[in-house]
């Protein structure tokens, strides 16, 4: 049943690319070398997104192994942060937050035409793939209210037209990403 | 530790410092309502059910970790601390199911009990309750998430006693859900104690599932079979059935643990295929018979074999959890008989030893000790699989102490260990005596120059050093043989390295033995070399001679030797070959319905009356539980009777107390006396095949867990946890 | 005056620079801390003066807390800047982390030098992309200049300095939560004691502060904790960046002195949106209890002032609310922002914030009943007090204010089912 030969780093190094790896390596530099779970959180961060923006059962498990780690300690950590996203969600996640002063300034109209634009609900992902929209809590940019984020990037100050554009620049972005590749195949 | 004085409920305590209320209180037996502190687990203070009243403090606090301080004055049932106790049980209670009639925990819940207590008649609570999903934990446990109330015992069990997480509470706020990663069956040998920590219906037994209610149950003490630990268990039955087994706290055995093992092996004796009457094999076609004609065919055949052979050729082999007065009655109806041919050891292979050692345990310190050893050394020890709550104390130890192995396999330890040699199997001694090497070279008044000569061509490493040190510099030291050893064809070699070792380092030692009984059936004489309590026999043969030379009669007692025995191929052939079997056993199903001639239906370990020895030898009698199935009688009894019709004198038993009591007298009567062991001859070179390669399973030690229909289900059924095909090639 | 300890960068090019730091005396009370002109008991000598509190929300005083910090027990010690930032209405640090990343790492190596630490962790929330990047380079810039790193400026004293990011849990705000997290677990607060200057990460003594109160202090010990004390008022010393958004003009954050009085604070945000008719204050993040405009406008802004009113300063977010605000709305955001970030360990939090979110948004629906108010005023007491961190409070002490103050807005929509402000 266990093969003891087994390397345990082989799993993670299967699925992520190697810069994803030497990032989780740097990581574990900036603990005590005894410790074996703090650079939990970043691991599975990178991994997500060298993985589409979500976590598999296969990606936290090779993460586990590769901190040499139990699995319940990796998805105990995984379900309980809120970034991390145990579903398939789209390429790009735009999190609205709706807390108290983006509320005020208007966040139920961005969210209302964040659906009416990409023809989504809350918490769905548009046909092609490319666009989540999920609500999230305050992300501590309250002066520059209504305001989300689209994966890493803050947008403040948002107008419809504001919106409008964002989307356009992320698909834009999108398209020359995958000529790019298209290049180098 | 100094010493506090406090106040609760106007009865003046005193306290250590450092001990919190709720430690203090329940010693001065006031109870504080809780559900998430156990004495045995770290605090969690998360379900702020203990909140007490603290006059210096501005609010009630949880009692679970608060500390004493001096002058303290608690009250636990002012309006202070009743309040809060009452607005704790409230938010319980809001998303808890009102299932309780459903709930196989009603009866013995301590929600249900406490809310009694602390809760309202009506909710105030009007919007819709949280439901979670069920988890499947496996075949041992049930589950029922939506009662659960995150108090995180079982968690806390994982990762603090078992030492390996694999429950954990998930996500968080009220979407919390206590489980595993990914539904997965628990692994661990003492799971299910987490059935007993759950305080609420959320971790069921289910194998006992909905068969019974609480209030229905009667429990009557005994003894668990399966391991020379002798846990204390409560037997739960209902009109004459064992709906289950639960532990019986005892700190200086299984503390208020049980093993999965003897938790769950009483399902063998409810659902296992049972011998219900006494059977005769005629013309190849088994008979269905009274026990008189079934008796009398015993004696007729009994007196054939070992009258036509001068005993040689009728021998008696025992299980490892018979009870002592099964293997003090069959010896002395053996030996009654003319026959010397009688042994419970079917796994051993070296038995130059025998006479020499203790009569009377195979340890010299009781094993509660393990907790606070400075260092352990493990030889050839798989405590995991083999005593399983022995590793929990091991494990304790490791928090401030070091453990250390020599083991032939790769074993699954549940603890750190600081040094680790995997010698392979047939080198186990070589690897062992460098150990001594060490230590008499660090004290050498100590050895004999006999066994300083023994030892001259044996060097010893670093590491070999390094434990010897650690075992001579340790205030508290131990080494603890395992029962690998018992099986190794260099066993006495082992031994008399073990008892040396401990001379030298001032560590004191022990070694495990299988099944339940061995040290009864040992004391109780059931072994060639030696009758009752030590006394002087007539030598027979051993198992290992009865079972590869091949006897013409066999009189099997609760055992299987072709599953048992290491020689199980031997066993099969020269059982079938045999001219009369007879096997007294609870069971019709497996090989033994095959080359058996005579089956005599015995009650199962809770079905009967007895006494276990354990392994530091302490004697524990219990009384039957519950009644065998229609004619299956106790073993005693049967072997009284065969007494009587063998016309053996002495044998006019009329209650299993008097059978232990006739020894225990015997017993009490011999000194300890201790045959040091002596220098063994050189060590000789032992041929790989000659070594145990895979050892019999967890669950397979016996003819009653063979037959657990839940523990046959589990991941470690499955497995030989020691088989040395994984040994690492060093 | 204003801008002049945490944001003083903030009127230059690059105000992040190494160079920009420098250019405003950055690095200089490092430079006489290592020059041996200022020791560890002087420093703390100067916090306890300077009357520098916890910029985080609890306002306990920094010098104090120095204090307690083992500086002579033997192993390691550490040293945590809690830049989690998660209450609603502060975006404070953030503009630290992005515009003056120096002095926050001035302030850890000082601390680190004041408790004989080596090791630092900034532990920042997980969107904090672009701060991370911003603190990765200044680590960069101020390793490469000697300030940080091994053998600080030449002398024997190390320090290392590493960010630490979250991945989305408000409570990773409780400082042992925080610690809980950077050890790579779930953010569940410990009961205390131990405090974290006894028993904080990996077991070690830690002192955790806010990232404000770190950066604070180069400039006290340049400047003189006197110096910081005469800022603002007694016990309350210093500036404060006051984090001010809602129905304002020019929302932003505002680093002024303490004891500011609010009228001021609120002209400098530019007043009510469009000039509507204000309402009430949130006065220190989403767990200080509201305050109707009129009580506010007589305050001042500090820690006493604002705490004599019934709310708190807590980390100085100002949340303004205008006449068209429905407070009964205003409440199922704040109650369900609570039932969201509890961390699910002790009951009356884990099922008490759930309790209260749907009652209120049971009420907001128009199925309101009678007693829902008395209800959950008895809910919010009950959980009060009985948790092993202050989020069950924080929780609490909220919906306890909107029922204060606003009782007759939730009682109308309970009997018209519809706002009173909305209609």
């Amino acid at each position: 049943m266990t093969d003891f030969n087994y390397d345990k780093s082989l799993h993670l190094k299967k699925l992520l690319p190697k810069d994803a790896i030497d990032k989780i390596d740097n990581w574990i530099g900036k603990y005590p070398a005894d410790r074996k779970r703090p650079p939990i959180i970043a691991a599975l961060t990178i991994a997500q997104e060298h993985n589409g923006n979500y976590l598999t059962e296969d990606l936290m498990q090779a993460v586990a192994e590769y901190l040499d780690v139990p699995h319940i300690a990796v998805y105990e950590v995984a379900t309980f942060y809120s970034m991390f996203h145990l579903n398939e969600v789209g390429e790009f996640v735009i999190s609205v937050c709706n807390n108290i002063s983006c509320s005020m300034r208007g966040a139920n109209k961005v969210i209302e035409h964040l659906q009416n634009r990409l023809n989504i609900k809350v918490g769905e992902t548009t046909g092609d793939g490319l666009f989540t929209i999920k609500t999230v809590e305050c992300m501590a940019a309250c002066g520059g209210a209504p305001m989300l984020e689209v994966n890493k990037v803050y947008y403040e100050n948002l107008t419809e037209e504001k919106i409008d554009q964002i989307i356009s620049d992320v698909t834009m972005l999108r398209s020359k990403k995958s000529k790019s590749t298209e290049v180098k195949k | 530790m100094g010493k506090v004085h406090i106040e609760i409920n106007g009865q003046k305590l005193e306290a250590e410092v450092g001990s919190m209320i709720i430690e203090v209180a329940d010693n001065a037996d006031i109870y504080i309502p809780r559900f998430c502190y156990h004495k045995k687990l770290s605090v969690a203070a998360n379900c702020r059910m203990c909140m007490v009243d603290v006059a210096s403090l501005p609010k009630a606090v949880p009692a679970c970790a608060t500390p004493v301080a001096e002058g303290m004055v608690i009250n636990t049932k002012s309006d202070r601390a009743i309040e809060a106790q009452k607005s704790v049980m409230e938010f319980l209670l809001i998303n808890h199911p009102l299932d309780c009639p459903v709930c196989d925990q009603g009866g013995e819940c301590e929600l249900q009990d406490l809310s009694v207590g602390y809760g309202e008649d009506v909710s105030r609570f009007t919007e819709g309750k949280r439901v979670v999903k069920d988890k499947n934990l496996g075949p041992l446990i049930a589950t029922d998430m939506t009662r659960c109330i995150h108090c995180t015992r079982c968690v806390r069990f994982g990762q603090e006693i078992i030492g390996i997480r694999e429950m954990g509470a998930t996500g968080r706020g009220e979407h919390v859900e206590i489980g595993t990663f990914i539904e997965s069956t628990l692994e661990s040998e003492i799971s299910a104690n987490i059935i007993d920590l759950c305080p609420v219906g959320a971790l069921t037994a289910k194998p006992s599932r909905f068969k019974a209610r609480a209030w229905e149950l009667q429990q009557t003490t005994s003894i668990a079979p399966h391991d020379c630990l002798g846990s204390n268990v409560y037997v739960h039955h209902r009109r004459g059935e064992i709906i289950r087994v639960v532990p019986r706290e005892n700190e200086d055995i299984n503390e208020v643990w049980l093993s999965d093992r003897d938790r769950f092996s009483y399902q063998a004796l409810t659902e296992g295929e049972r011998l219900l009457k006494p059977r005769i094999k005629n013309n190849g076609k088994w008979q269905e018979t009274d026990w008189q004609t079934a008796l009398n065919l015993v004696v007729k055949e009994m007196k054939r074999i070992i009258g036509g052979t001068e005993g040689k050729e009728f021998g008696a082999l025992l299980g490892n959890n018979v009870t002592t007065e099964e293997s003090y009655l069959t010896q002395k109806l053996i030996r009654g008989a003319g026959c010397n041919n009688i042994d419970f050891r079917m796994r051993r292979r070296d038995f130059s030893g025998d006479g020499r050692g203790s009569v009377r345990s195979g340890f010299n310190f009781p094993l509660a000790e393990l907790d606070n050893m400075d260092a352990t050394l493990l030889v050839a020890a798989d405590l995991r699989h083999e005593q399983p709550l022995s590793a929990i104390r091991v494990r304790r130890s490791t928090g401030f102490g070091s453990a250390m192995a020599i083991n032939p396999f790769d074993g699954e330890y549940n603890f750190r260990l600081d040094e680790e040699l995997q010698p392979k199997p047939e080198m186990l001694a070589q690897e062992y005596a460098a150990v001594l090497v060490a230590a008499d070279a660090k004290r050498p008044d100590i050895l004999s120059a006999e066994a300083k000569e023994w030892l001259s061509g044996i060097k010893a490493e670093e590491v070999h050093h390094r434990i010897a040190s650690n075992l001579i510099e340790s205030e508290n030291a131990c080494i603890v043989v395992g029962v690998y050893v018992q099986e190794h064809p260099q066993a006495e070699v082992i031994n008399w390295i073990s008892e040396s070792l401990a001379n030298v380092t001032g560590a004191k030692w022990g070694y495990m033995t299988q099944g339940g009984n061995s040290a009864g059936n040992k004391i109780a004489g059931a072994v060639p070399s030696q009758s009752a309590a030590g006394g002087k026999a007539i030598k027979g043969k051993n198992a290992k001679q009865m079972i590869k030379d091949g006897l013409k009669g066999y009189l099997l007692v609760n055992c299987e030797p072709d599953v048992e025995s290491v020689w199980s191929k031997e066993a099969l052939t020269n059982l079938e070959k045999a001219e009369c079997v007879i096997a007294l056993t609870s069971y019709v199903d497996g090989r033994v319905s095959e080359y058996a001639d005579v089956m005599l239906p015995i009650a199962g370990c809770y079905e009967t009356s007895g006494t276990y020895i354990n392994v530091e030898g302490k004697w524990q009698s219990f009384t039957a539980a519950v009644k065998a199935p229609d004619e299956a009688r106790p073993g005693w009894k049967v072997l009284r009777v065969l007494g009587n019709l063998l016309d053996l004198k002495g044998f006019e038993y009329e209650s299993s107390k008097q059978v232990i009591d006739e020894l225990r007298e015997v017993f009490d009567a011999v000194s300890d006396r201790r045959n040091a062991r002596k220098v063994p001859p050189a060590l000789g070179k032992v041929s790989d095949k000659d070594v145990t390669r895979e050892s019999l399973g967890l669950y397979m030690v016996d003819p009653m867990v063979r037959r657990a229909k839940a523990l046959q289900q589990t991941p470690k059924a499955s497995t030989h946890p020691i088989s040395i095909s994984r040994v690492k090639t060093s | 005056m204003a801008n002049e300890v945490c944001f003083r960068t903030l009127h230059l090019d690059t105000p992040w620079s190494l160079e920009a730091y420098e250019s405003v005396g950055g690095y200089s009370s490092l430079k006489k801390i290592i020059a041996g002109k200022l020791t560890h008991e002087k420093v703390i000598d100067e916090l306890k003066l300077s009357a520098l509190r916890g910029r985080g929300g609890a306002g306990f005083p920094t010098g104090l807390k120095w204090s307690f910090m083992p500086r002579n027990m033997p192993g390691n010690k550490y040293v945590v800047c809690n830049s989690d930032e998660g209450e609603p209405g502060t975006f404070k640090d953030r503009d630290i982390l992005r515009y003056n990343p120096h002095q926050l790492i001035e302030g850890m190596i000082i601390a680190g030098y004041v408790m004989n630490a080596e090791v630092g962790y900034n532990y920042m929330r997980g969107e904090f992309y672009e701060p991370y990047d911003r603190m990765e380079s200044a680590i960069a810039e101020a390793k490469s200049k000697g300030y940080l790193g091994q053998k600080i400026l030449g002398s024997d004293f190390n320090f290392e300095l590493h960010n630490h990011m979250g991945a989305g849990a408000y409570i990773c705000g409780e400082e042992t939560a925080l610690i809980e997290s950077i050890e790579g677990k779930k953010g569940q607060p410990r009961f205390k004691p131990p405090f974290p200057a006894n028993y904080g990460l990996f077991g070690r003594p830690t002192n955790v502060n806010n990232t404000e109160s770190y950066a604070s202090v180069p400039v006290i010990l340049e400047k003189g904790g006197q110096w910081f004390l005469d800022l603002g008022k007694p016990n309350n010393g210093g500036t404060k960046i006051f984090s001010v958004s809602g129905h304002i003009n020019n929302p932003g954050n505002f680093e002024v002195n303490m004891g500011t009085p609010f009228a001021d604070l609120l002209e400098m945000a530019g007043g009510a949106l469009g000039g509507t008719k204000l309402k009430a204050v949130i006065p220190g993040g989403s767990s200080s209890p509201i305050l109707p405009i009129d009580i506010m406008m007589g305050l001042t802004m500090d820690y006493d002032a604002i705490g004599k009113a019934g709310s708190m300063l807590g980390s100085g977010a100002v949340m303004v609310l205008d006449e068209t605000t429905c407070i009964v709305e205003l409440a199922a955001i704040t109650a369900h922002f609570y039932y969201e970030e509890s961390c699910g360990q002790c009951s009356p939090c884990r099922e008490g914030t759930g309790w209260m979110s749907r009652v209120i948004n049971r009420i907001l629906k128009g199925d309101g009943r009678a007693e829902d108010l008395d209800n959950l005023e008895r809910v919010a007491t009950n959980i009060m007090g009985r948790t092993i961190c202050a989020l069950g409070d924080a929780a609490a002490m909220p919906v306890k204010g909107f029922l204060k103050h606003y009782r007759h807005e939730f009682e109308y929509m309970i009997e018209h089912k519809r706002s009173l402000v909305k209609g």
